[in-house]
C-alpha cells in the first residue's frame, strides 16, 4: 500500500509544526525522514497513523483516508520514547497487541515466535518489559509494531539506544521489511539514513526542504565536482596556472603551497580528471593524489536546515 | 465491544498480576467490615437481621476506593506516553473508554462479591428480606459505575494519578452528599433540581429495596455523561 500525504498542516497555538507537507512513498521503498528536533518530523507521523489529527490535508493509504480509524489495521507504528507497559511480559505483551490488531486467533502463537525470532527476544522473552535494557525494549516495540505484519511501517527513531550490532541487525531487518511494505522511518542519525533509505526527505521548522537519493541531494549540493591534488616536482605556482588554463577548470586554489596541494573545481558538468593526468605527464610532474571531494550528508543537512 | 474486553482484560490482568487487586480488595472489606460489625452503627443493635448498615458504610467506603481505582487508568497511560501506542493500534478512543470502565466495574464487583459472608451471617441470625438485599447491591453496583465514570473523566483530564484522585473525589462529593445539601438549603425548582442530581436520594431510595426506573435511568446517566466527557477529552489528545 502506498501512502499519499496531501497538503498536511498542523499548528500548536500560532506556531506552524508542520506546513503544507505533501509527499508519497511506494511499497518497496524506505523513506528517511530527516530533520532537526522540533521539525515536524514526530508531529508528521502522528497525523499519518491518526493519533492526532491535522488542521488541514489529507492522508491517504492504499487510496483511503486515514481519518476515520479504518487503516490503522494496516499501519504498524513505533513511537517516539518507545512507550511500553513496564508491567508486562514480553510474550504477553505481544499476544495482547495481535488480539487487539486482529490477528487471528490461531495466528497468534506463530506470529509472536516470528517476532521473538526476528527481533531476537528469545533470551528475554520470559522477562517483564519493565526488567529490560534498552535495548531489548526497543526490540521489544518493533515487535509490536510488526505483530500483525502490517503493509505500512511507521518507525520514529527505531535504532536509539541500540548498541553498534543491534544497529546493524536492525538496519538489516528494516531494509528486509522494505523491499515488500512501504517504510517510513525517522532519524537524526545521518549514516543511518545512507545505509537503510532508498530516498532522505529533509524537513526544517515544518516545511520540505529536501527530496531525493542520497546520491541526488549529494549532486544537487554540490553542483561542481572538486578535486584535491598533491603534486611532487612542480613549482606550486606555475603549476596553478597551468591548470587554471585547461579548459574544463572552473577555478584553482592553492591549499597549501610547500606540499603543493591543490583543490581544483570543474565548470558544471564537467570533470578535469583525465586533463589534470595529461598535464602532468606531460610537464613530468609526479601526481600523488587526486581526490575527489564529496559533499558529506552532514554539510548538505546543516545547509538546508541552519538558519 | 471485543476490542473494549481486550483492553479491560489487560487491566484486569495487570491488577490481579501484582497486588494492587487484592490490596484493594482487603483494604475495602477491612473498612467496610469494621464499620459494618465492630465500629459505628452496630449492626446487632438493629434488633432486625438486614444488611442496611453495611449498604450505608459500603457507600462511603466506596466513595473514597473508587477515584483510587480509577485514577491511574488514563492519567498513567498519558503520564508514560503508552496511550498513543494503543490509541494507533485498531481500537477507537470508544473502545478504549469503555474497557478502562468495564474493567473498573468488574473490580468493584469483585471487591463486593467478597462481602457475600456478610449475607450469609445476617440469614443465619434472623429471617432476611433477600429482594430488598439484592436490591441494596444493584443500588451499590450502580453507584459505583457513576463514580468510575467520573473518576475515569477525572483521570482524563490530568497526568497525575495524584491530581486524578483529587479531582475525582471532588467531582463526586457533590454527588455523594453536597447536592442533597444543597436541595434542603434552596428552595422551589432549584431544591427539586439539586435533588434530582443528588446520587444519595437516588441510592437511598434503591438500598431501601425499591429499583425504580427513575433511579435506574438516573445512573445510567451520569455514567452515560461521565463517559462521554472521558471519551471527549481522550480525543482532544491534550
Amino acid at each position: 500500500m502506498d501512502i499519499e500525504i496531501r497538503h498536511l498542516t498542523k499548528s500548536y497555538g500560532p506556531q506552524k509544526a508542520v506546513d503544507d507537507i505533501s509527499f508519497a512513498v511506494r511499497p518497496g521503498e524506505i523513506l528517511g525522514f530527516l530533520g532537526p528536533n522540533g521539525a515536524g518530523k514526530t508531529t508528521t507521523m502522528k497525523i499519518i497513523t491518526n493519533y492526532i489529527q491535522p488542521d488541514s490535508g489529507e492522508v491517504l493509504i492504499g487510496g483511503r483516508s486515514v481519518h476515520d480509524g479504518s487503516m490503522k489495521r494496516y499501519i504498524g507504528y513505533l513511537p517516539e520514547h518507545n512507550p511500553l507497559y513496564p508491567e508486562m511480559n514480553v510474550i504477553d505483551f505481544l499476544r495482547w497487541c495481535a488480539e487487539v490488531q486482529d490477528v487471528p486467533r490461531e495466528h497468534i502463537p506463530d506470529r509472536i515466535r516470528e517476532m521473538v525470532r526476528v527481533c531476537g527476544l528469545d533470551r528475554e522473552k520470559h522477562k517483564k518489559i519493565g526488567e529490560l535494557s534498552k535495548g531489548y525494549r526497543q526490540r521489544v516495540g518493533l515487535a509490536q509494531a510488526m505483530i500483525h505484519d502490517p503493509e505500512v511501517l511507521i518507525l520514529d527513531e527505531p535504532t536509539t539506544g541500540l548498541d553498534p550490532n543491534q544497529i546493524v541487525e536492525i538496519r538489516e531487518l528494516i531494509r528486509k521489511l522494505g523491499r515488500e511494505k512501504t517504510v517510513i522511518l525517522s532519524t537524526h542519525i545521518l549514516p543511518e539514513v545512507e545505509a537503510t533509505c532508498d530516498r532522505i526527505l529533509i524537513i526544517n521548522r515544518g516545511r520540505i526542504v529536501a527530496d531525493g537519493t542520497p546520491e541526488t541531494l549529494r549532486r544537487q549540493a554540490q553542483g561542481q565536482q572538486v578535486l584535491r591534488i598533491r603534486l611532487e616536482e612542480a613549482d606550486p605556482d606555475e603549476a596553478v596556472k597551468a591548470i587554471m588554463a585547461l579548459p574544463s577548470v572552473a577555478s584553482v586554489d592553492l591549499v597549501q603551497a610547500e606540499a603543493c596541494r591543490i583543490e581544483v573545481q570543474s565548470k558544471p558538468e564537467a570533470t578535469s580528471n583525465r586533463a589534470i593526468f595529461e598535464l602532468c605527464k606531460e610537464r613530468g610532474w609526479v601526481l600523488v593524489e587526486m581526490v575527489p571531494f564529496e559533499t558529506r550528508l552532514e554539510d548538505i543537512f546543516r545547509n538546508l536546515t541552519m538558519n | 465491544m471485543n476490542k473494549a474486553w481486550i483492553i479491560a482484560r489487560r487491566e484486569l490482568d495487570a491488577w490481579f498480576d501484582s497486588l494492587v487487586a487484592y490490596i484493594i480488595i482487603v483494604a475495602f472489606l477491612a473498612f467496610s467490615g469494621i464499620f459494618t460489625w465492630i465500629a459505628g452503627a452496630d449492626i446487632f443493635l438493629r434488633q432486625q437481621a438486614d444488611l442496611s448498615v453495611f449498604f450505608g458504610v459500603a457507600r462511603w467506603t466506596l466513595f473514597f476506593f473508587i477515584p483510587a481505582i480509577t485514577m491511574r487508568l488514563i492519567a498513567e497511560e498519558k503520564r508514560a506516553g503508552t496511550i498513543e501506542l494503543v490509541l494507533t493500534k485498531n481500537v477507537t478512543d470508544r473502545d478504549f473508554v469503555l474497557g478502562k470502565f468495564v474493567a473498573s466495574v468488574l473490580m468493584v464487583a469483585i471487591a463486593l462479591a467478597c462481602t457475600l459472608p456478610y449475607y450469609a451471617t445476617v440469614a443465619m441470625l434472623g429471617p432476611v428480606d433477600h429482594g430488598a438485599t439484592l436490591s441494596g447491591y444493584v443500588g451499590l453496583l450502580l453507584l459505583s459505575a457513576a463514580y468510575i465514570a467520573i473518576g475515569l473523566f477525572a483521570s482524563s483530564l490530568s497526568n497525575n494519578q495524584i491530581v486524578a484522585f483529587l479531582l475525582a473525589l471532588f467531582i463526586s462529593i457533590f454527588f455523594q452528599f453536597l447536592f442533597d445539601v444543597f436541595a434542603d438549603n434552596t428552595g422551589g425548582w432549584l431544591s427539586r433540581l439539586f435533588d434530582m442530581l443528588s446520587a444519595m436520594r437516588h441510592y437511598d431510595s434503591i438500598a431501601r429495596g425499591v429499583i425504580d426506573s427513575k433511579d435506574l435511568i438516573y445512573f445510567l446517566s451520569v455514567c452515560f455523561v461521565g463517559l462521554a466527557l472521558t471519551e471527549w477529552q481522550v480525543g482532544k489528545r491534550e
